[in-house]
């Protein structure tokens, strides 16, 4: 079992059920060859940075899953024959990577508490630094 | 006191020039995330190429992550294979 972590794109196209319906059917293709997934995430519509297949704009889908290396082959043949797809990139990651991608994980969910702590402690945090001084 | 005086017909060369670090090996980064494309626009000009290691001072390890980094996120549409004004 090695973890993957793959990115793709679908075309803007689709409406938000049909979008759902994509991402669970690679879902579903994962859990079929026994993979478990741990992470996933929407970017949601995003522009592109230059345009394909004539679209400048695609649904962004991040998977996170751990599967055993024999299934990657037809996981992106699937990805190749669908057309809702305009692009994939599946990468496995190295203990670097996935210890990356725990972090980013914890720092996007306390991501919506940062804001409303933050300026809590910045008043408090000012005497002290005067008082260091 | 004379010697506060002293001037020099040219300016003295002094080596201003600062040193350069490997930001990745000082700042313990492992891993370069393809995903963060506004991180990696900082190592790129402006027309979307990659800079050299002799402007960014990163070592030759990191250079070949950073460089792998920056084409997956082109593969990706996160970054332009070409542009004209990124900064």
């Amino acid at each position: 079992m090695n973890r993957y972590e793959t990115v793709f794109i679908m075309t803007p196209v689709l409406s938000a059920e049909q979008v759902a319906e994509t991402v669970e059917k690679f879902r579903g293709i994962l859990k079929n060859h026994g993979g478990k997934i741990v992470h996933e995430e929407a970017w949601g519509l995003r522009k592109l940075a230059y345009p394909i297949q004539k679209k400048s704009t695609g649904f962004y889908q991040l998977l996170e899953f751990e599967v055993d290396p024999t299934a990657i082959l037809p996981f992106e043949t699937e990805f190749r024959r669908d057309e809702r797809i305009l692009r994939f990139l599946s990468t496995r990651m190295d203990k670097h990577h996935a210890a990356y991608a725990e972090r980013r994980r914890n720092k996007s969910y306390a991501a919506p508490e940062a804001p409303a702590a933050a300026p809590a402690p910045a008043p408090v945090a000012a005497p002290e630094m005067t008082d260091e001084d | 006191m004379a010697e506060k005086n002293v001037r020099y017909l040219n300016p003295i060369s002094i080596d201003t020039q600062k040193e350069k670090y490997c930001r990745f090996k000082v700042k313990g980064i492992k891993y370069i995330d393809y995903k963060d494309a506004n991180f990696l626009l900082m190592l790129c000009n402006e027309q979307g190429k990659i800079l050299p290691r002799r402007l960014t001072g990163t070592s030759l390890k990191y250079q070949r992550k950073v460089a792998q980094a920056i084409k997956k996120a082109r593969h990706l549409a996160l970054m332009p294979y070409v542009a004209d004004n990124l900064h």
